[in-house]
C-alpha cells in the first residue's frame, strides 16, 4: 500500500484523495484495518464492538461508486462510532448493561451520512454509561485507556472515540457532546474534537441523554479532517425536529492560515494561574501564538459562567431522568422479572443502570418533582439564559473565545471518586454547551502531570457565536498550522498496563 | 430518598439509599450557589436555538420494520411487546 504507508498517521484528506484517485482501494484499507485493530486495541480498549464484515461491505461499495465515477469526501477513511449512535444490525450499548445486547433497528442520520460519504465503519467505541461522565470509567462494559499513558483515563464521555483516533486505530470518529464529552477527551488524547452549534447535526438515532444539549461531532487528527467530517454529517434532517433548517456551508473551504482582523476574547473569569505553573504557561503561550497569527487579544467577562456547573447539574439530570424513563424492561434490552409490573420496572432499572446514571436520574427526578420544580429546574433555566447572555455580550467585543478545554490533563484511574470533583473537569466546556455555541478543542502542548512521568497533552478550547462554524474551524486551522502541537508528542510504545 | 426513588422507578438497597442520599445532599448544597445569581428579570431558556412549532406534513412514509423493532424487546408476542399483567383479574 505504497501511497499510504502508515494508516495510523494518515489524515482523512490524504486517504480520500488516494482512494478517489484509485491509487489504493477501500477494500485494501478495510483489510489493513481489520488486520491491525484487534491487536492494537487489546491494551487501549477503545472499541466495544468491531464490525469487520460491515466495514468490508462498505469498502466494496465505496470502490464500486468510485469506479462508477463518483468522488467521495471521506472515501475509504476508517472511522469509529460512539456506541450511543444507532448502526443497523449492530449492537448499540451506550456503555450500559441495560442495552448490552440491544441491536439497533435503524441507523442514525449522522452515521448514515458518514458512511454515505465513503467512510468505513471500524466499530463502536466505549463511553461513559449513557454519556454521563468525564473519564470513560462509568462504562459498564469495558475499560478504555489513554494512548499517551495507559495508566490514565482517555476522558469522557466519548473516551473510546477519542482514544481510537489518538491511538492511531481510527482516522476519524464520531462522538457526542452534552457538557464537554467531545472536547475534554479530545484534549486528553491529543486530537481535535469539535462540537457544532446545537442543532447543526441531526440527533436522530443518537440515544438521548439531555436533549437540549446533546450534539454529535467529530474527532480527527487535524482541524481539516474535522471540517471534512462535519461537512459530511451536518445539515437539516426532517427526522430531528430540533435540527436546524439552514443551508450548511462548507467549513473545509473556509480554512485560513492567519488570524488577521480577528479579535480573540480571553475570559477574565477563566484565569489559568490556579491550574499550576506549567499549565498556565502553556495556555499563555497558546494565547500569544494566536496574537502572533495577527489576532488582537481582548479581555472579556463571563460573570455568570461560574454558575455553569450548578446550572448544568440540574438541567442535564432533569432531562436525563425524563429521557431514561423509556428503559423500563418493556421495549429495549434488559428485563428483570418482578412480582408485578411495577416491581419489574424497578428491578430492571436497578440492575440495568450503573451508579452515576442512578445518581443523575435521582437528582433530576428530585429537581422536577412537585414543590422543587421552580426552585431548582426553572432557576437553572434562568441561569442558563444569564450565561448565554454573557456570551452574547462578550461576542460584541470579540470574534471567538479561547480558554482551556479541561481543568487538567488526563488523570489516573479512580482519581476522581467524588462526583463533584469529576464534574469540575468540564468547568470550561459546560457554559459553552449551555449557550449552544460551536466550539472545539485543538492540541496546544503537553505537561507532565504532578506525580506522573509522561508528558500528557493539553487542549485549547475555541468557542464562537451560534452558527459560526466556518469562522471557528478556519481560525483553529490557522492555529494548528502555526503550532503543530499534536505531532510533537509521541505515543509511548503500547505495553501491557499494570 | 425513597420517595424520589419511587418516582424514578428505581429499586434501591439500604446501602444505596445511604450512599446516594449523602451524595445528593452534597450536590444540592453545591447547586445552592445558584441562589446568589439574580434572575428576577431573566426568562427561562429551554432551548438555545430559536425554533418553535416544528411540524411535518401528515403523510404516509416508510417506517421501521416491526420485526426489527420487536427483536430488541425483552419479550414479544403476535407482533406486540409482551408485558406482565397490569390490570388485576376480577372474579
Amino acid at each position: 500500500m505504497a501511497p499510504l504507508d502508515d494508516l495510523s498517521t494518515c489524515t482523512a484528506r490524504e486517504i480520500a484523495r488516494a482512494v478517489n484517485a484509485r491509487e489504493v482501494s477501500a477494500v485494501d484499507i478495510a483489510a489493513a484495518v481489520s488486520a491491525a485493530v484487534p491487536e492494537r486495541d487489546r491494551d487501549l480498549g477503545a472499541f466495544l464492538t468491531l464490525t469487520p464484515e460491515l466495514m468490508l461491505a462498505h469498502a466494496r461499495r465505496v470502490d464500486e461508486r468510485i469506479a462508477a465515477g463518483e468522488t467521495l469526501p471521506l472515501a475509504g477513511v476508517p472511522a469509529a462510532i460512539k456506541d450511543n449512535m444507532c448502526l443497523r444490525t449492530t449492537r448499540t450499548t451506550c456503555g450500559s448493561r441495560m442495552l448490552e445486547h440491544w441491536v439497533a433497528p435503524y441507523t442514525a442520520t449522522a452515521v448514515e451520512r458518514l458512511l454515505g460519504a465513503g467512510a468505513l465503519p471500524i466499530g463502536k467505541t466505549n463511553m461513559d454509561e449513557f454519556a454521563m461522565g468525564s473519564s470513560c470509567e462509568n462504562s459498564a462494559l469495558g475499560v478504555t485507556r489513554n494512548p499517551y499513558d495507559l495508566d490514565r483515563v482517555p476522558g469522557g464521555s466519548s473516551g473510546g472515540s477519542a482514544a481510537a483516533v489518538g491511538g492511531g486505530l481510527a482516522t476519524i470518529s464520531l462522538g457526542s457532546d452534552t457538557g464537554g464529552s467531545i472536547r475534554e477527551p479530545a484534549a486528553f488524547c491529543n486530537v481535535v474534537g469539535f462540537k457544532p452549534t446545537y442543532g447543526r447535526v441531526s440527533r436522530y438515532g443518537l440515544i438521548a441523554f439531555a436533549s437540549s444539549l446533546d450534539q454529535i461531532g467529530p474527532f480527527a487528527r487535524t482541524v481539516e479532517d474535522a471540517a471534512l467530517t462535519y461537512d459530511a454529517i451536518g445539515g437539516y434532517d426532517p427526522h430531528d425536529a430540533t435540527s436546524l433548517n439552514q443551508p450548511l456551508e462548507s467549513t473545509a473551504g473556509a480554512l485560513r492560515t492567519d488570524l488577521r482582523g480577528l479579535r480573540v476574547g480571553i475570559v477574565k473569569q477563566f484565569a489559568t494561574a490556579d491550574l499550576g505553573a506549567a499549565i498556565d504557561a502553556a495556555y499563555q503561550q497558546a494565547y500569544a501564538d494566536l496574537a502572533n497569527l495577527g489576532a488582537e487579544l481582548v479581555e472579556v467577562e463571563l460573570p455568570a459562567a461560574k454558575y455553569g456547573l450548578a446550572t448544568y447539574y440540574l438541567i442535564a439530570p432533569a432531562e436525563c431522568s425524563s429521557n431514561l424513563a423509556r428503559f423500563d424492561g418493556v421495549r429495549y434490552g434488559l428485563r428483570v422479572d418482578g412480582a408485578d409490573v411495577g416491581e419489574m420496572y424497578e428491578k430492571t432499572r436497578a440492575q440495568g443502570f450503573g451508579a452515576e446514571v442512578k445518581r443523575r436520574i435521582l437528582i433530576g427526578t428530585y429537581a422536577l418533582s412537585s414543590g422543587y420544580y421552580d426552585a431548582y429546574y426553572v432557576k437553572a433555566q434562568k441561569a442558563r439564559t444569564a450565561i448565554a447572555d454573557d456570551f452574547k455580550r462578550a461576542f460584541e467585543r470579540c470574534d471567538f473565545i479561547a480558554s482551556p478545554a479541561a481543568s487538567s490533563p488526563a488523570f489516573t484511574f479512580n482519581a476522581k471518586s467524588d462526583p463533584v470533583a469529576m464534574y469540575l473537569m468540564d468547568y470550561y466546556t459546560i457554559p459553552v454547551s449551555l449557550a449552544g455555541l460551536p466550539s472545539l478543542s485543538v492540541p496546544c502542548g503537553a505537561v507532565v502531570p504532578e506525580g506522573g512521568t509522561l508528558p500528557m497533552p493539553l487542549g485549547l478550547q475555541l468557542a464562537s457565536p451560534l452558527f459560526s462554524e466556518r469562522l471557528l474551524l478556519g481560525a483553529a486551522h490557522a492555529y494548528e498550522c502555526a503550532t503543530r502541537h499534536a505531532a510533537k508528542l509521541t505515543r509511548p510504545q503500547i505495553a501491557k498496563a499494570k | 430518598m425513597r420517595h424520589v426513588a419511587k418516582l424514578a422507578r428505581l429499586a434501591l438497597s439500604d446501602a444505596e439509599v445511604a450512599q446516594y442520599g449523602s451524595q445528593l445532599a452534597g450536590l444540592l448544597t453545591f447547586v445552592d450557589e445558584l441562589r446568589e445569581l439574580d434572575t428576577d428579570h431573566v426568562g427561562a431558556t429551554a432551548q438555545v436555538v430559536e425554533s418553535r412549532n416544528v411540524v411535518r406534513p401528515d403523510e404516509l412514509a416508510p417506517c421501521l420494520d416491526r420485526a426489527d423493532v420487536l427483536a430488541g424487546a425483552p419479550q414479544a408476542q403476535n407482533g406486540f411487546f409482551r408485558v406482565p399483567q397490569i390490570i388485576a383479574a376480577t372474579n
